[in-house]
């Protein structure tokens, strides 16, 4: 058992194989917050929030998670008897695992912005006359727009209302965002070449 | 010399716009020579004022180009006489602007069957064509409502259906979403998408990402001319999950 009040360092956890593990086991621990959940139901809840994006994300990626939370003792697992049927874990947090969720709810950390990086790139390319700065907004401009198109058309394709909508949306508006900062780009690369 | 192709709906070769004299000589469009096949949405972005709505203007026969010339389903549009370009403008194309212009005076239903009519159609085909339309851009129950009555994305979808009256070979549209908020942009864009799945060959002109992003091709122009060429279609982007941060 972990004392209360330690932070309990998730962040170390070997990734799940393509998704953030930090994201499922935060996420995993929060559903658990209200009441005792089996593996299947977390899967289902996550299925549904994610929508087309969930593809890659199996039941197996959420009882890796479980067992990994449990080796923790973030949460524990009961056997439940089922006629008829193996029985099934049900899972609940632990004290500990109920004060991560706490943390983790209010922890206003933000994934970082991309622009620093390109800045640079188009400042050192102009500086060291190795390319075109606006070739390389035309070409980066493409590249996003390629991945707006398929985030807007998988958009377009959620019905009304729906919960995974939303993450796309969110997916559509940064693309966006980025793609109107590169006009800003353009617009002053180009001024720059006279 | 690009040679033009069988599948090719509009091609244009060396166009230049220019206005003015002397010093103050402006050239909006330089040598642009752009070949749309059937079927392509293409849309040309560039910052306001690099002569993307003239070059559309030239490109729809609305203004005469200083030199080149504009093919349109194999027909020279600079050789036509007025009457007869106008006959193909009626005809061949259909126009959307970003400021709607439908009539006033006329309902969203009058409005669709409008270039029918002038085309020769009969009354009767005409507003049936004009229903049906209406239905496809979703507003068959705004059918008898004024423009002064609809919403500014309503009145788009219905500048749209007006647009596809004549089943034009080109439609050509000028800034679609410049006076749409962000939910009706979303409905433009649906109809966009529909429009494209039918194999409706679209010249778009916009520096909406959204509306960009649906075309097929994009062109970018600077000061009159094109200076970049993207294809979007068949691209591949980074998988979505990981634009949504789900992957590392």
């Amino acid at each position: 058992m972990v004392p209360l009040g330690q932070v309990v360092q998730l962040e170390k956890i070997e990734p799940l194989q393509g998704y953030k593990l930090r994201i499922v086991q935060e996420v995993v621990l929060a559903l658990l917050a209200k009441q005792a959940s089996h593996g299947y139901q977390l899967q289902a809840r996550l299925a549904l929030a994610l929508g087309p994006l969930g593809g890659a994300l199996n039941a197996g990626h959420i009882y890796v998670t479980l067992g990994r939370l449990e080796k923790a003792d973030l949460v524990r697992a009961r056997r439940v008897d089922q006629a008829g049927r193996p029985d099934r874990k049900v899972y609940e947090l632990t004290a500990a695992g109920r004060e991560r969720v706490h943390e983790w709810l209010s922890d206003t950390s933000w994934p970082k912005p991309a622009p620093a990086e390109f800045h640079l790139k188009l400042v050192a390319a102009a500086a060291a006359g190795l390319a075109d700065p606006v070739r390389l907004i035309d070409k980066q401009r493409g590249e996003l727009l390629v991945g707006l198109r398929e985030a807007q058309r998988a958009a377009l394709a959620e019905p009304a209302g729906s919960v995974a909508g939303l993450l796309l949306e969110g997916v559509v508006l940064r693309l966006q965002a980025d793609l109107r900062w590169l006009e800003e780009c353009a617009r002053y690369w180009n001024a720059a070449k006279g | 010399m690009t040679v033009e192709s069988e599948t090719s709906v509009l091609s244009a070769q060396g166009l230049c716009k220019e206005y003015g004299k002397g010093a103050a000589l402006v050239r909006a469009v330089q040598a642009v020579t752009l070949e749309v096949e059937r079927g392509e949405l293409v849309a040309v972005v560039g910052p306001s004022g690099c002569g993307k709505s003239t070059l559309l203007h030239l490109l729809g026969g609305l203004e005469r180009p200083t030199a080149g010339s504009v093919r349109l389903g194999g027909s020279a549009l600079e050789r036509m006489p007025e009457a007869q370009q106008a006959r193909i403008r009626r005809r061949d194309l259909g126009f959307v602007f970003q400021a709607f212009h439908l009539v006033d005076e006329l309902t969203a239903l009058e409005n669709v069957e409008l270039p029918a009519l002038l085309a020769g159609a009969s009354p009767r085909g005409a507003r049936a064509r004009a229903s049906e339309l209406l239905a496809q851009v979703g507003l068959a129950d705004r059918a008898s409502h004024l423009p002064s009555a609809l919403s500014g994305g309503q009145q788009q979808r219905v500048a749209i259906a007006r647009a596809l009256a004549n089943e034009p070979l080109l439609v050509l549209a000028d800034e679609p979403t410049g006076n749409l908020d962000s939910s009706a942009t979303t409905e433009l864009l649906r109809l966009f998408e529909q429009l494209h799945a039918r194999g409706q060959t679209v010249v778009v002109v916009t520096h909406d990402e959204r509306i960009a992003a649906t075309a097929d091709r994009l062109i970018s122009m600077r000061d009159g001319a094109f200076v970049d060429e993207t294809k979007l279609a068949g691209g591949t982007a980074r998988p979505l999950s990981a634009m949504a941060g789900l992957e590392a």
